[in-house]
């Protein structure tokens, strides 16, 4: 997950660095992370992982980080399997 | 006569309305003059209206958000640019309240402002930056323990008059144009020069110069917090919601001006209903939807304050945008219905039923912020967000 998350950061994050540079923990926004961007993030990632951000879930916390992205998606796609 | 008679009503609406007098006295000649309200905030200092919102343990009075949007819409029915300097004011002071408290400095600095009643003005727009004051091109220099700072300010609100001024700028010489953080600046810590004259079509008062500032302070007076997290938790909302108790501010002025004006001509024509008092009853309908509007936006943001995830969310940035369209936009119909209403008295400067500043000063409603940024905004965050059809939340 965490590298397909990475391809879609790299395809539509608009970042000034390189994906590859940034550690997972790494602060997206100070990274250069757009409110924008970060929507056509979450867009593409709904589209790959066949999911729907709930509500609750979308805020700068949520994609404040790779790592945090890959919890947001996991809490996600679990819940969906426990339903 | 008995001691209690002389003492003067210190609730704080009776104090807002002191000021409001002192600002409706003057609020013509500023507005003509293009200067600063210097009355009407000499009188927020004397009434010690510039603390309210510091805690009480820092000196202040730990005013409600609601309070302060009451402070603003009654001082907005006298002279809407000392409302708007006593908005912006609070909305900087919103700043320190919520994000300040984890730092010695912030909080010395709360209790100093409550003290000394200092008025804290911002830079947050910057030469190049094409308006998004979340993109920041000067950087911080930070050298051992002190910290300094040169930007070209294109606006800097009352900038000449205030005793403090919080600057955003990039966390460091290599930060992105977005990882910015707030400083606070003492007089006597930065220099201004004035690049920019403000001579507009209304809220000429707000004296919104553009300056190039040049500052150096202990580095512990930048904001520990990211200002993306300011800017979403507390900036956001409370200029949002201020600045919308402001123009409802000027909207009722306007309806009142009308409704004296249908009164008067309905008592001189002995009861006869006159041709604008339907107008009346469209801008009263509007005036209530208004209120109803930024009644509900004030308790979303009482509801979400304990919830720093709630505040970041987009359905709460959502709901507030909404309430700053409709309120800039609303008040636009609703004084020009009072115009409509007045006719040529309230075109005309200097009679009790004047609308002329009225009208201006409501003009810059949908170009603080652009409308047309926020729509942009909103439409891009509706991609993602789930609408809640719920009618009570």
């Amino acid at each position: 997950m965490n590298e397909t998350i990475r391809e879609l950061l790299a395809k539509v994050g608009g970042l000034p660095v390189a994906v590859e540079t940034l550690e997972d923990g790494a602060d997206l926004y100070a990274a250069g992370l757009s409110s924008f961007a970060s929507v056509q993030l979450m867009l593409a990632i709904e589209e790959k992982f066949d999911i729907e951000f709930p509500d609750n879930l979308l805020n700068r916390k949520s994609f404040a980080s790779i790592s945090a992205i890959e919890a947001t998606v996991a809490q996600i796609l679990k819940a969906r399997e426990a339903a | 006569m008995s001691l209690p008679a002389f003492a003067a009503d210190m609730t704080l609406g009776a104090r807002a309305h002191r000021v409001a007098a002192v600002a409706a006295e003057f609020a013509d000649r500023v507005d003509r003059d293009g200067r600063f309200p210097r009355e009407a905030t000499d009188a927020m200092k004397a009434e010690r209206l510039l603390g309210i919102q510091i805690p009480t343990a820092f000196g202040g009075e730990s005013a409600s958000i609601q309070e302060i949007a009451e402070v603003c819409s009654i001082l907005g029915q006298a002279c809407a640019a000392s409302a708007m300097v006593f908005a912006m004011h609070q909305i900087k002071v919103s700043s320190l309240v919520e994000h300040g408290s984890e730092s010695e400095w912030h909080k010395d600095f709360m209790r100093e402002l409550a003290s000394r009643q200092l008025l804290v003005a911002s830079a947050t727009t910057e030469a190049g930056i094409g308006g998004n004051m979340r993109n920041s091109i000067c950087a911080i220099e930070i050298d051992g323990g002190t910290c300094r700072l040169t930007k070209d300010a294109t606006v800097i609100s009352y900038g000449a008059h205030a005793d403090a001024i919080m600057v955003t700028s990039r966390s460091s010489e290599k930060a992105a144009p977005t990882d910015q953080v707030m400083t606070v600046f003492k007089r006597g810590q930065y220099t201004i020069d004035k690049t920019v004259d403000w001579d507009t079509l209304g809220m000429r008062g707000t004296c919104s110069d553009g300056f190039l500032f040049k500052g150096e302070a202990p580095a512990v007076q930048i904001f520990p917090k990211p200002f993306a997290e300011i800017a979403a938790q507390s900036m956001l909302a409370t200029s949002h919601l201020w600045w919308s108790s402001v123009w409802y501010g000027i909207a009722a002025d306007a309806v009142q001006r009308a409704q004296s004006f249908v009164r008067a001509a309905a008592r001189k024509s002995n009861g006869a209903v006159p041709p604008g008092a339907t107008r009346l009853a469209e801008a009263s309908n509007l005036l209530q939807l208004l209120k109803a509007n930024i009644v509900a936006g004030l308790k979303t943001y009482a509801d979400a304050k304990a919830d720093p995830d709630q505040l970041s969310s987009m359905a709460f940035s959502i709901a507030m945008n909404n309430v700053k369209l409709a309120s800039s936009e609303t008040i636009l119909v609703i004084i020009n219905q009072a115009m409509i209403i007045c006719g040529i008295m309230g075109y005309k400067n200097g009679t009790p039923y004047s609308l002329g500043r009225h009208l201006r000063d409501a003009h810059s409603a949908q170009l603080m912020i652009s409308n047309d940024r926020i729509l942009g905004n909103t439409s891009t965050m509706l991609l993602v967000q789930k609408p809640d059809t719920s009618l009570i939340g």
